[in-house]
Protein backbone atom coordinates (compact mmCIF):
# COMPACT_ATOMS: atom_id res chain seq x y z
CA UNK A 1 0.00 0.00 0.00
CA UNK A 2 2.66 2.78 1.14
CA UNK A 3 4.45 2.41 -2.26
CA UNK A 4 6.20 5.93 -2.34
CA UNK A 5 6.49 7.69 -5.68
CA UNK A 6 9.63 10.20 -6.27
CA UNK A 7 9.51 12.89 -8.10
CA UNK A 8 12.68 14.84 -8.75
CA UNK A 9 12.00 18.85 -8.74
CA UNK A 10 14.66 20.79 -11.23
CA UNK A 11 12.75 22.42 -13.64
CA UNK A 12 8.94 24.06 -14.36
CA UNK A 13 8.16 20.71 -16.43
CA UNK A 14 9.02 18.70 -13.24
CA UNK A 15 6.57 21.10 -11.68
CA UNK A 16 3.62 20.14 -13.58
CA UNK A 17 5.17 16.20 -13.83
CA UNK A 18 4.04 16.21 -9.79
CA UNK A 19 1.02 17.43 -9.28
CA UNK A 20 -0.06 15.38 -12.42
CA UNK A 21 1.32 12.26 -10.88
CA UNK A 22 -0.36 13.88 -7.57
CA UNK A 23 -3.60 14.21 -9.45
CA UNK A 24 -3.56 10.55 -10.54
CA UNK A 25 -2.84 8.84 -7.30
CA UNK A 26 -5.37 10.63 -5.15
CA UNK A 27 -8.11 9.50 -8.47
CA UNK A 28 -6.50 5.94 -7.54
CA UNK A 29 -6.73 6.30 -4.14
CA UNK A 30 -10.55 7.39 -4.55
CA UNK A 31 -10.82 11.50 -4.00
CA UNK A 32 -13.68 12.97 -5.83
CA UNK A 33 -12.18 15.16 -8.87
CA UNK A 34 -12.83 18.66 -6.69
CA UNK A 35 -10.39 16.64 -4.12
CA UNK A 36 -7.63 15.47 -6.88
CA UNK A 37 -7.61 19.12 -8.30
CA UNK A 38 -6.99 20.51 -4.82
CA UNK A 39 -3.99 18.21 -4.37
CA UNK A 40 -2.63 19.37 -7.71
CA UNK A 41 -2.74 22.91 -7.30
CA UNK A 42 -1.06 22.47 -3.56
CA UNK A 43 1.73 19.84 -4.89
CA UNK A 44 2.23 23.27 -7.57
CA UNK A 45 2.56 25.62 -5.37
CA UNK A 46 4.93 23.63 -3.13
CA UNK A 47 6.68 22.04 -5.81
CA UNK A 48 7.34 25.70 -7.29
CA UNK A 49 8.89 26.60 -4.15
CA UNK A 50 11.14 24.44 -3.83
CA UNK A 51 12.47 25.48 -7.42
CA UNK A 52 12.28 29.14 -6.44
CA UNK A 53 14.09 28.82 -3.18
CA UNK A 54 16.71 25.59 -3.69
CA UNK A 55 16.39 25.05 -7.32
CA UNK A 56 16.23 21.36 -6.64
CA UNK A 57 14.98 19.08 -4.78
CA UNK A 58 12.02 16.25 -5.04
CA UNK A 59 7.98 15.28 -4.21
CA UNK A 60 7.40 11.99 -2.54
CA UNK A 61 3.41 10.96 -3.07
CA UNK A 62 2.11 8.17 -1.10
CA UNK A 63 -1.05 6.64 0.47
CA UNK A 64 -1.88 5.63 3.65
CA UNK A 65 -4.55 4.10 5.48
CA UNK A 66 -5.29 5.71 9.19
CA UNK A 67 -8.33 4.08 10.81
CA UNK A 68 -11.60 4.67 8.42
CA UNK A 69 -10.05 7.23 6.29
CA UNK A 70 -7.41 7.54 2.93
CA UNK A 71 -4.76 9.82 3.36
CA UNK A 72 -2.78 11.25 0.22
CA UNK A 73 0.50 12.27 1.51
CA UNK A 74 2.88 14.71 -0.20
CA UNK A 75 6.66 15.35 1.28
CA UNK A 76 8.67 17.83 -0.62
CA UNK A 77 11.98 18.18 0.73
CA UNK A 78 14.63 20.26 -0.57
CA UNK A 79 18.37 21.13 0.77
CA UNK A 80 18.09 24.56 -0.41
CA UNK A 81 18.78 28.07 2.07
CA UNK A 82 15.71 27.06 4.22
CA UNK A 83 12.88 29.54 5.65
CA UNK A 84 14.34 31.71 8.52
CA UNK A 85 10.74 32.75 9.93
CA UNK A 86 8.53 29.45 9.43
CA UNK A 87 5.44 31.47 10.88
CA UNK A 88 6.24 34.59 8.61
CA UNK A 89 6.40 32.38 5.49
CA UNK A 90 2.69 30.96 6.51
CA UNK A 91 1.30 34.31 6.59
CA UNK A 92 -0.65 35.39 3.30
CA UNK A 93 0.92 38.34 1.15
CA UNK A 94 4.34 37.02 2.43
CA UNK A 95 6.93 36.51 -0.31
CA UNK A 96 10.80 36.99 -0.72
CA UNK A 97 10.81 36.08 -4.01
CA UNK A 98 8.60 38.91 -5.16
CA UNK A 99 5.78 36.31 -5.85
CA UNK A 100 1.83 36.67 -4.67
CA UNK A 101 3.15 35.06 -1.12
CA UNK A 102 -0.03 32.78 -1.26
CA UNK A 103 2.19 29.30 -2.17
CA UNK A 104 2.61 28.20 1.38
CA UNK A 105 -0.25 29.72 3.30
CA UNK A 106 -2.26 28.99 0.41
CA UNK A 107 -1.10 25.30 -0.05
CA UNK A 108 -2.13 24.62 3.92
CA UNK A 109 -5.35 25.78 3.26
CA UNK A 110 -5.93 23.57 0.58
CA UNK A 111 -4.75 20.55 2.43
CA UNK A 112 -6.12 18.88 5.38
CA UNK A 113 -3.01 18.63 7.59
CA UNK A 114 0.16 20.82 7.08
CA UNK A 115 3.71 20.63 8.57
CA UNK A 116 7.19 22.78 7.57
CA UNK A 117 10.26 22.00 9.20
CA UNK A 118 13.00 24.56 8.28
CA UNK A 119 16.26 25.32 9.50
CA UNK A 120 18.12 28.15 7.87
CA UNK A 121 21.04 26.43 5.53
CA UNK A 122 19.50 23.11 6.02
CA UNK A 123 16.53 23.11 3.45
CA UNK A 124 13.08 22.54 3.81
CA UNK A 125 10.73 19.53 4.01
CA UNK A 126 7.09 20.69 3.86
CA UNK A 127 4.50 17.75 4.62
CA UNK A 128 0.95 17.81 4.18
CA UNK A 129 -2.27 15.37 3.92
CA UNK A 130 -5.15 14.82 2.39
CA UNK A 131 -8.06 12.60 3.47
CA UNK A 132 -11.46 11.10 2.81
CA UNK A 133 -13.63 8.51 4.62
CA UNK A 134 -13.78 5.42 3.52
CA UNK A 135 -17.33 3.65 2.03
CA UNK A 136 -17.88 0.31 2.62
CA UNK B 1 4.22 23.51 -25.32
CA UNK B 2 3.13 26.76 -27.21
CA UNK B 3 -0.46 27.90 -27.00
CA UNK B 4 -2.09 28.83 -30.33
CA UNK B 5 -3.07 32.17 -30.57
CA UNK B 6 -6.27 32.80 -33.40
CA UNK B 7 -7.33 36.27 -35.17
CA UNK B 8 -11.16 36.24 -35.09
CA UNK B 9 -11.90 39.89 -36.46
CA UNK B 10 -10.40 42.57 -33.76
CA UNK B 11 -9.68 39.70 -31.32
CA UNK B 12 -7.16 37.30 -30.62
CA UNK B 13 -8.06 33.91 -29.10
CA UNK B 14 -5.14 32.03 -26.97
CA UNK B 15 -6.84 28.78 -26.40
CA UNK B 16 -5.03 26.63 -23.81
CA UNK B 17 -4.91 22.64 -25.22
CA UNK B 18 -2.69 21.14 -22.48
CA UNK B 19 -1.12 21.76 -18.84
CA UNK B 20 1.45 24.61 -19.34
CA UNK B 21 4.88 25.25 -17.66
CA UNK B 22 5.57 28.54 -16.24
CA UNK B 23 7.68 28.78 -19.15
CA UNK B 24 4.50 28.13 -21.62
CA UNK B 25 2.52 30.60 -19.57
CA UNK B 26 5.34 33.77 -19.57
CA UNK B 27 5.68 32.96 -23.25
CA UNK B 28 1.56 33.24 -23.90
CA UNK B 29 1.78 36.78 -22.06
CA UNK B 30 4.37 37.91 -24.46
CA UNK B 31 3.15 36.20 -27.69
CA UNK B 32 -0.09 37.92 -26.26
CA UNK B 33 1.63 41.25 -25.76
CA UNK B 34 3.24 41.63 -29.08
CA UNK B 35 0.11 40.49 -31.25
CA UNK B 36 -2.34 42.68 -29.60
CA UNK B 37 -0.30 45.48 -31.60
CA UNK B 38 0.45 43.83 -34.44
CA UNK B 39 -2.94 42.94 -35.45
CA UNK B 40 -4.31 46.50 -34.05
CA UNK B 41 -6.48 43.67 -31.17
CA UNK B 42 -9.24 45.41 -29.34
CA UNK B 43 -10.05 42.16 -27.44
CA UNK B 44 -8.15 39.18 -26.09
CA UNK B 45 -9.79 35.82 -24.48
CA UNK B 46 -7.98 33.55 -23.20
CA UNK B 47 -9.66 29.59 -22.96
CA UNK B 48 -8.38 28.12 -20.01
CA UNK B 49 -11.02 25.22 -20.02
CA UNK B 50 -7.84 22.51 -20.44
CA UNK B 51 -5.79 24.04 -17.74
CA UNK B 52 -5.74 21.07 -15.15
CA UNK B 53 -4.70 23.57 -12.27
CA UNK B 54 -4.82 27.46 -11.89
CA UNK B 55 -2.26 28.19 -8.89
CA UNK B 56 -0.35 31.64 -8.00
CA UNK B 57 1.77 31.67 -11.10
CA UNK B 58 -1.17 31.28 -13.60
CA UNK B 59 -3.29 33.83 -12.07
CA UNK B 60 -0.55 36.21 -11.83
CA UNK B 61 0.53 35.75 -15.50
CA UNK B 62 -2.99 35.68 -16.61
CA UNK B 63 -3.54 39.39 -14.33
CA UNK B 64 0.00 40.27 -16.10
CA UNK B 65 -1.73 39.69 -19.42
CA UNK B 66 -5.04 41.44 -18.67
CA UNK B 67 -3.39 44.43 -17.39
CA UNK B 68 -0.42 44.73 -19.85
CA UNK B 69 -3.29 44.32 -23.17
CA UNK B 70 -5.43 46.71 -21.40
CA UNK B 71 -2.34 49.31 -21.75
CA UNK B 72 -1.72 48.55 -24.99
CA UNK B 73 -5.80 49.35 -25.85
CA UNK B 74 -7.37 46.06 -25.85
CA UNK B 75 -9.75 44.89 -23.37
CA UNK B 76 -8.99 40.88 -21.63
CA UNK B 77 -11.47 37.78 -20.69
CA UNK B 78 -10.79 34.86 -19.44
CA UNK B 79 -13.23 32.05 -20.34
CA UNK B 80 -13.51 28.65 -18.84
CA UNK B 81 -12.35 28.27 -15.29
CA UNK B 82 -13.46 24.83 -14.48
CA UNK B 83 -15.64 23.91 -10.84
CA UNK B 84 -13.44 21.97 -9.16
CA UNK B 85 -10.32 24.97 -10.00
CA UNK B 86 -12.63 28.04 -9.12
CA UNK B 87 -13.03 26.19 -5.94
CA UNK B 88 -8.91 25.41 -5.64
CA UNK B 89 -8.19 28.71 -6.72
CA UNK B 90 -10.78 30.37 -3.75
CA UNK B 91 -9.15 28.11 -1.22
CA UNK B 92 -5.86 29.63 -2.21
CA UNK B 93 -6.59 32.90 -2.00
CA UNK B 94 -6.85 33.26 -5.67
CA UNK B 95 -9.06 35.80 -7.53
CA UNK B 96 -8.38 37.66 -10.27
CA UNK B 97 -9.13 41.48 -9.33
CA UNK B 98 -9.29 43.70 -11.78
CA UNK B 99 -9.86 40.95 -14.74
CA UNK B 100 -12.74 40.12 -16.46
CA UNK B 101 -13.80 36.51 -16.96
CA UNK B 102 -17.02 34.61 -18.63
CA UNK B 103 -18.46 31.23 -18.29
CA UNK B 104 -17.28 29.93 -22.16
CA UNK B 105 -15.80 31.76 -25.21
CA UNK B 106 -19.47 32.43 -26.64
CA UNK B 107 -20.04 34.48 -23.32
CA UNK B 108 -16.43 36.26 -23.82
CA UNK B 109 -17.24 37.00 -27.66
CA UNK B 110 -20.70 38.48 -26.40
CA UNK B 111 -18.74 40.97 -23.50
CA UNK B 112 -15.90 41.99 -25.83
CA UNK B 113 -18.83 42.87 -28.03
CA UNK B 114 -20.65 44.88 -25.20
CA UNK B 115 -17.58 46.39 -24.73
CA UNK B 116 -16.99 47.60 -28.03
CA UNK B 117 -20.35 48.85 -28.35
CA UNK B 118 -20.22 50.49 -25.14
CA UNK B 119 -17.04 52.36 -26.20
CA UNK B 120 -18.91 53.37 -29.83
CA UNK B 121 -21.65 55.05 -27.92
CA UNK B 122 -19.85 56.63 -25.41
CA UNK B 123 -17.68 58.13 -28.21
CA UNK B 124 -21.17 59.39 -30.10
CA UNK B 125 -22.02 60.87 -26.96
CA UNK B 126 -18.99 63.26 -26.34
CA UNK B 127 -19.29 64.17 -30.61
CA UNK B 128 -23.32 64.81 -30.18
CA UNK B 129 -22.15 66.68 -26.85
CA UNK B 130 -19.52 68.66 -28.13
Amino acid sequence: MAEELLVPITSDLDVVSARQKGRELAAVAGFSSGDQTVIAAAISEIARNILMYAKRGEISLRTVLNGDLDGLVVVARDLGPGIPDVARALQDGYSTSGGLGLGLPGARRLMDDFDVVSAPGKGTTVTMKKWRRRHA
Amino acid sequence: MEVPILKQGLYLIASIQSALTDADLSQLREALIERVGKFRARGVIVDVTALDVMDSFAVRTLRDIAHMARLRGAETVIVGIQPEVAFAMVQLGLTLKGVSTALDLEEGLAFLDRQAQDRVERTRGRIIRG
